[in-house]
C-alpha cells in the first residue's frame, strides 16, 4: 500500500503529445478511476505507472520512491488486464501462485496464499481448472487474485470489466470494490464507462487529449464538472454556449435562467450545462413566464420510474433540452406537444467557454 | 458421410488411390524375390546390415541436432521479433521463404565454397546441420510463429512482468509450455525434412539414411523399395504426431 504521485508526466508518439503535464497524487488505499474516451491517454498513463512505458518527461513516485525508470518486474504492482491474460498452461491455483513462485517463496506458502486468494474471490472449488475451463468472469477473478498474490504496492486494473457481459460486469464491479477495500490496496482503474467510474471510485480523473481535465469525487464531478467536456462526458444533459447577461445566459434570442453573476462578468463567453433531473416541464398554454423557455417535445425515452424527454427549443438553432419526468406524469405528453420548461437558477453549471 | 457428401468421398477415394497405389505397389514390390516368389528376404538382409543402422543413427543424430539448433535459435528470435520488433515480420517471412526458392544444389555449392570453420564441425557429418537448419527453417519458423500468434504473447509477457518475473522466467514458465504443439510440430517436420534430404548429404559424401537408400538401390532394388516404403511410413507417423500434438485439448502444457 502506498501513496502514488505522478509529476509532470509527458509522452510523445509520432510527434504528438499523448500525455502532457500529468499531475496526480493518490492517497493510501484510494481507488481512482482514469476515465475518458478512447485515445485520451488513460491506458498510456496506466502503463507508465506499471513500468511498461518510460515517459519522456516527469516522475512516478510510489511511497516517495522514484520508480520512473524501474523495470516493471521490480515495481511490485499487480495488474489486471482487459483480456484476462491468465497463463494458459497453468491451473487457476498455479496462476495465482505464479508471483510468489518467481519471488522464491516456499511452495507451501505459495499454495497457502493462492488458496486464500482464490477463496477471497469465491473460486476455491475451481483451483484445478485451466483458464479455458473458466468463464470470463471467473477468469477475471483469478486474474485479480493473481495480482493480489504479489501483495502489490499498487493495483492496476486496465478496463478489467470491458470484456464481460452486463450482469457479470455489475457483480464483479462490486466484488472488486469490496476486495480492494478489504485489502486496502491503492488502486488505479482505467475505464471508459462513466457509470463504472462513478460507482466504484473514491475519485475520478477525467482525461481528454492527454490531459487531466478534472480530478474529484464522483459526486463533485457529476455536480460541478470543470468544463463543457467533463459535463458532456459524465452523465447526460444539455450544454448551451452563450454570453452572461445580468447573471443569466443569453443563447441567441433565449435568456436562460442561471446564477452566474458572482462568477462571470456580464458579456463573458460561457457554456451553460443543465442536467435532465433539474428541468421541469408543463404544457404550454400560450403564456411564457419569466425564466421559462418554450419548446416542442421531440422524443420520449422510458427509463422505468422516469421518462427522459427531449424538447426542441424554439428558435433558429434548434437547441435541445432534456428533462426527466416521473413516468406517470410523462404519459400525458406526446411528441409534437408544445411545452414550457424551467429550472432553479442555481441548477445550471455555468463554465468558461471551452476552446477545444 | 453426410458432412463430406458423395462428391467429397469420391474425391477422397480418388486421392487415396492416386497417392496410395504407388506406395502399396512399392511396398508389395519390396517383398518380390524373383519370378513369382514373395517373402521377407530383403527385410532380413536389411536387418542384418550394419550400414543401414549407422545411416539411420546418423540421420537421427542430425535430426536432433537440427531440431535443437532451430529451437535454440528460432524460438528466442521469433519471440523477440513478436515482442520488440513486429515491424521486422516481413523480413523474417522473406528469410523463411528463401530456402524454398534457392535450389538445394546451389545451396550446397555455396556452402562448400564459403563455409570454413573448426575441424570438429566442418570435418564431421554435423556440418550438415548448417544446410539442414536452412531447409527446415520455413517449416520451423511458420510453426513457431503460428504458435506464438495463438497466444497473446505481449499481454502474457506484461502479466508475467507485473508479477515480478523476468523475461527468461516468462519464456521458460509460460511461453514455451504454451508452445508445446508448435514446438512438437516444428520438431517433427524438421525430422521428416532431415530424414528425406538427399542432395546435401550425397554431394558432401556423408552416409545418411537417404544416401543409403540410393546406394542400396543401385544393386538391390527391392531393398530400396522397402526402405522407401519405410520412409513414407516414418514421415506419416511424424505427421500423425503433428496432428495429435496440435489437436489435443488444453492441458498442463498445451494451448487451445
Amino acid at each position: 500500500m502506498a501513496i502514488v504521485e505522478l509529476h509532470g508526466l509527458r509522452k510523445f508518439y509520432g510527434g504528438r503529445d499523448v500525455l502532457s503535464g500529468i499531475e496526480l497524487a493518490m492517497g493510501d488505499g484510494e481507488l481512482i478511476c482514469l476515465l475518458g474516451p478512447s485515445g485520451c491517454g488513460k491506458s498510456t498513463l496506466l502503463r507508465i505507472v506499471a513500468g511498461f512505458i518510460i515517459p519522456d518527461a516527469g516522475q512516478v513516485l510510489v511511497g516517495g520512491r522514484d520508480v520512473t525508470k524501474l523495470a516493471a518486474s521490480k515495481r511490485q504492482m499487480g495488474m489486471v488486464f482487459q483480456s484476462y491474460s491468465l497463463f494458459p498452461n497453468m491451473t487457476a491455483l498455479d496462476n495465482v501462485r505464479f508471483g510468489p513462485r518467481v519471488a522464491g517463496a516456499p511452495k507451501a506458502e505459495q499454495v497457502k496464499r493462492a488458496r486464500e486468494l482464490l477463496d477471497l474471490v469465491g473460486l476455491s472449488s475451481h483451483e484445478a481448472k485451466f483458464p479455458h475451463q473458466l468463464s470470463g468472469g471467473q477468469q477475471q477473478r483469478v486474474a485479480l487474485a493473481r495480482a493480489l498474490a504479489v501483495q502489490p504496492q499498487v493495483l492496476l486494473l486496465d478496463e478489467p470489466l470491458s470484456a464481460l457481459d452486463a450482469k457479470v460486469r455489475l457483480q464483479l464491479r462490486e466484488e472488486i470494490r469490496r476486495i480492494q477495500r478489504d485489502a486496502g490496496v491503492t488502486t488505479i482503474l482505467v475505464t471508459h464507462d462513466q457509470e463504472e467510474a462513478l460507482s466504484i471510485s473514491d475519485r475520478v480523473a477525467v482525461m481528454q487529449g492527454g490531459k487531466l481535465l478534472q480530478v474529484a469525487t464522483p459526486a463533485e464531478i457529476y455536480r460541478r464538472p470543470a468544463d463543457g467536456f467533463v459535463a458532456r462526458f459524465i452523465g447526460s444533459g444539455a450544454v448551451f454556449a452563450g454570453r452572461v447577461e445580468r447573471g443569466h445566459v443569453r443563447v441567441g434570442s433565449m435568456l436562460l435562467r442561471a446564477d452566474a453573476s458572482a462568477t462571470h462578468a456580464d458579456g463573458s463567453e460561457v457554456e451553460m450545462f443543465i442536467r435532465p433531473e433539474s428541468v421541469q416541464i408543463q404544457a404550454h398554454d400560450g403564456e411564457l413566464p419569466d425564466g421559462t423557455v418554450a419548446g416542442t417535445l421531440s422524443e420520449s425515452v422510458f427509463l422505468g420510474g422516469l421518462t427522459r424527454m427531449r424538447l426542441t427549443l424554439e428558435g433558429p438553432d434548434n437547441h435541445s433540452l432534456w428533462a426527466d419526468v416521473p413516468s406517470e406524469h410523462a404519459e400525458g405528453f406526446k411528441p409534437g406537444h408544445k411545452l414550457i420548461a424551467w429550472w432553479e437558477a442555481a441548477a445550471p453549471r455555468v463554465m468558461p467557454l471551452s476552446r477545444e | 458421410m453426410n458432412r463430406l457428401g458423395v462428391g467429397g468421398w469420391a474425391i477422397l477415394v480418388v486421392a487415396a488411390l492416386f497417392f496410395g497405389t504407388p506406395l502399396v505397389l512399392t511396398a508389395a514390390f519390396s517383398f518380390w524375390e524373383g519370378g513369382d516368389r514373395y517373402g521377407f528376404e530383403v527385410y532380413g538382409l536389411l536387418w542384418n546390415s550394419p550400414k543401414l543402422f549407422e545411416a539411420m543413427a546418423l540421420s537421427v543424430e542430425l535430426s536432433i541436432a537440427t531440431v535443437a539448433a532451430l529451437i535454440v535459435l528460432m524460438v528466442p528470435a521469433v519471440i523477440c521479433m513478436n515482442l520488440f520488433a513486429p515491424k521486422l515480420r516481413p523480413l523474417f517471412e522473406f528469410i523463411a521463404t528463401l530456402p524454398f526458392v534457392v535450389p538445394a544444389i546451389a545451396l550446397v555449392a555455396g556452402l562448400s565454397a564459403l563455409i570454413t570453420g573448426p575441424e570438429w564441425l566442418i570435418g564431421t557429418p554435423f556440418y550438415l546441420v548448417i544446410p539442414y537448419f536452412f531447409i527446415a527453417l520455413p517449416y520451423a519458423y511458420r510453426s513457431i510463429d503460428v504458435g506464438l500468434r495463438s497466444i497473446d504473447l505481449a499481454t502474457l509477457t506484461e502479466a508475467g512482468q507485473s508479477l515480478g518475473a523476468n523475461l527468461g522466467q516468462i519464456i521458460l514458465m509460460v511461453v514455451l509450455p504454451s508452445l508445446r504443439s508448435a514446438l512438437v510440430g516444428s520438431a517433427l517436420l524438421t525430422l521428416a525434412v532431415v530424414f528425406g534430404e538427399f542432395t546435401f548429404a550425397n554431394v558432401l559424401l556423408f552416409h545418411t539414411y537417404s544416401v543409403y537408400i540410393n546406394e542400396i538401390g543401385q544393386h538391390e532394388v527391392t531393398a530400396a523399395a522397402a526402405l522407401s516404403a519405410a520412409s513414407f511410413l516414418l514421415t506419416w507417423i511424424a505427421m500423425l504426431g503433428v496432428l495429435i500434438a496440435g489437436g489435443g485439448k488444453t492441458g498442463p502444457s498445451g494451448v487451445r
